[in-house]
């Protein structure tokens, strides 16, 4: 229980060190998220325009 | 050597390049990373003063360290970009924004819940260091608003790359904030004269959290810009064959 | 002897007839310069009646107050510092000059502090009266100001040659001044605050003082940059 309370600073390091990890993780989604919307629109806008031109 | 440069500066070269370093860049931060976490928490001993709290230095100080270095990267790609006009530089310099501004974030959210039992306070306006730190995080958030609001990319690169230059003396006056000034905020641990002011078995996390924080950084750097690439390119031959292989000639 | 042909417009010639320029047209259109004015005016009587009429709490928060309603009277005249030059075609003609660019921008910059800047300094002790700030302040106040708000309009050209022409650049203006304007806040205020408790105030002046010079002699450059980026 020395790990989880921390010496009584339990609520303080374990909040910091989830925020950290919350942060990186929603930064690496949302890169990958942008991403693959880029591709996607990309993709349909030329999908339309050579089914247009058929 | 200068080939390979070269080569790097154009877009479908780039583009290869990058999501080949991409896992090797997160590998090797997630080892670091996951190295210094559990060091830092587990192994290393607790701090005289300040007992288990000592421990947030090991999230705080990387992403402290890595805000002002996004902005570097930014201002300094951006400037590559504005005299040099190359494109590549600009995508660079807004591929840097968004993760520098949630480093900044977490430098000052960390910041503020290790100064909670540590200062007593979570805020303290008029510290110089927190105030520049906060001052640092509206540059990106003016720099990306900037971006949002101009529709020319090459006008939005511009205009951006100003004002990530102009903003940019900023950095030094974070860094230098603590011996200016009377400030909450200890001073230099690591970059000092006499080197740092720390015990090896409590450093070695911290150095292996830094680097492994660069190297994320890294990783997610090449991720956006590769997309910013991507979108800029969206009408080149290159984008085309590579989303839509199936179109007829 | 320089064989120069002595009708052509020298530098000082540009500096001046810009700034002329400005002053007139403000004088022409006084809601420009009034409108600042009045906001700083409202705002500093609102605070008083806000905060209540305990004289100490009043002179305790006054600079502050005073300092935040300074800010944002210059924000809001900023918006206009190039915008009327974009639409009429002055700005090209601006651009298209003999004169360097900074030193235009340099111009703009001034004129914009003697119609919004200077006015406001001049009517702060009023200000101060009202919130009961002692009079001892009052030298320093305006120095402070003066310093402070020379700075911001060179910072705010800077913003508003970025953002010339741009949707709902106002607000776009706004949040990129805040960040450089932010230390000028700070010590204006703390300096002031000092004055009134009668403690010595130099180093706040010397940054600000610094400040100044600093932003006098890199923004117009900015500005320029700016200006010709947002014309292409």
């Amino acid at each position: 229980m020395e790990l989880l309370s921390m010496g009584g600073y339990g609520a303080y390091v374990w909040t910091a060190y989830a925020l950290t990890f919350g942060v990186v993780i929603i930064c690496v989604a949302q890169g990958r998220r942008r991403h693959r919307r880029v591709w996607n629109d990309l993709r349909s806008r030329l999908r339309a325009a050579s089914e247009r031109s058929k | 050597m200068w080939t390979f440069l070269h080569k790097l500066s154009s877009p479908p070269h780039f583009y290869d390049l990058a999501a080949k370093m991409i896992p090797w860049f997160a590998a090797a931060s997630l080892l670091l990373i996951g190295y210094g976490t559990v060091a830092g928490l587990f192994f290393a001993p607790p701090d005289y003063q300040q007992k288990d709290a000592f421990r947030i230095i090991y999230v705080h100080v990387p992403a402290a360290y890595l805000s002002m270095m996004a902005y570097v990267v930014m201002a300094v790609s951006a400037g590559i970009g504005l005299i040099w006009r190359m494109k590549l530089a600009h995508a660079v310099a807004a591929g840097a924004a968004p993760v520098g501004a949630w480093f900044t974030f977490l430098a000052l959210a960390t910041g503020s819940i290790w100064g909670r039992p540590m200062w007593g306070t979570w805020w303290e306006w008029g510290d110089p260091r927190l105030t520049s730190e906060l001052i640092l995080l509206f540059l990106y958030f003016g720099y990306m608003a900037l971006r949002a609001a101009i529709d020319d990319t090459a006008r939005a690169d511009r205009a951006s790359a100003v004002l990530a230059l102009v903003g940019a003396v900023n950095v030094p006056i974070i860094h230098f904030s603590v011996e200016w000034w009377s400030s909450l905020h200890q001073g230099p641990t690591l970059v000092r004269a006499g080197g740092p002011a720390i015990e090896p078995v409590m450093l070695w996390p911290l150095l292996a959290m830094i680097l492994g924080f660069m190297l994320l950084f890294a990783a997610l750097l090449l991720g956006r810009v590769r997309t910013e690439v991507l979108f800029r390119e969206r009408r080149s031959r290159w984008v085309r064959k590579l989303v839509y292989p199936e179109e007829p000639a | 002897m320089s064989d120069r042909d002595p009708k052509l417009p020298g530098l000082l010639d540009g500096l001046v007839s810009v700034i002329r320029r400005d002053v007139y047209l403000a004088w022409r259109r006084p809601g420009d310069v009034l409108n600042p004015l009045f906001f700083f005016a409202i705002v500093s009587t609102l605070f008083p009646l806000a905060v209540g009429p305990d004289a100490d709490q009043l002179a305790l928060n006054g600079p502050g107050v005073l300092w935040v309603a300074a800010l944002l009277a210059a924000l809001l005249s900023l918006n206009s510092l190039f915008l009327n030059d974009y639409e009429d075609g002055t700005l090209e003609q601006l651009l298209l000059s003999p004169q360097p660019l900074p030193l235009l921008a340099l111009a703009k910059a001034i004129a914009h502090w003697l119609v919004s800047g200077l006015p406001l300094v001049l009517v702060s002790p009023l200000v101060a009266m009202s919130f009961q700030m002692p009079a001892r302040s009052t030298a320093v106040m305006m120095l402070t100001l003066t310093l402070g708000t020379v700075s911001l309009s060179l910072l705010g050209s800077i913003a508003a040659g970025l953002t010339v022409g741009l949707n709902r650049g106002n607000a776009l203006l706004s949040l990129l001044v805040l960040p450089l304007a932010m230390p000028v806040l700070i010590f204006g205020a703390r300096t002031v605050s000092l004055a009134a408790a009668g403690d010595v105030t130099s180093a706040g002046v010397y940054f600000l003082g610094a400040y100044c010079m600093l932003t006098l002699t890199l923004a117009p450059f900015a500005t320029a940059a700016a200006l010709r980026i947002s014309n292409e």
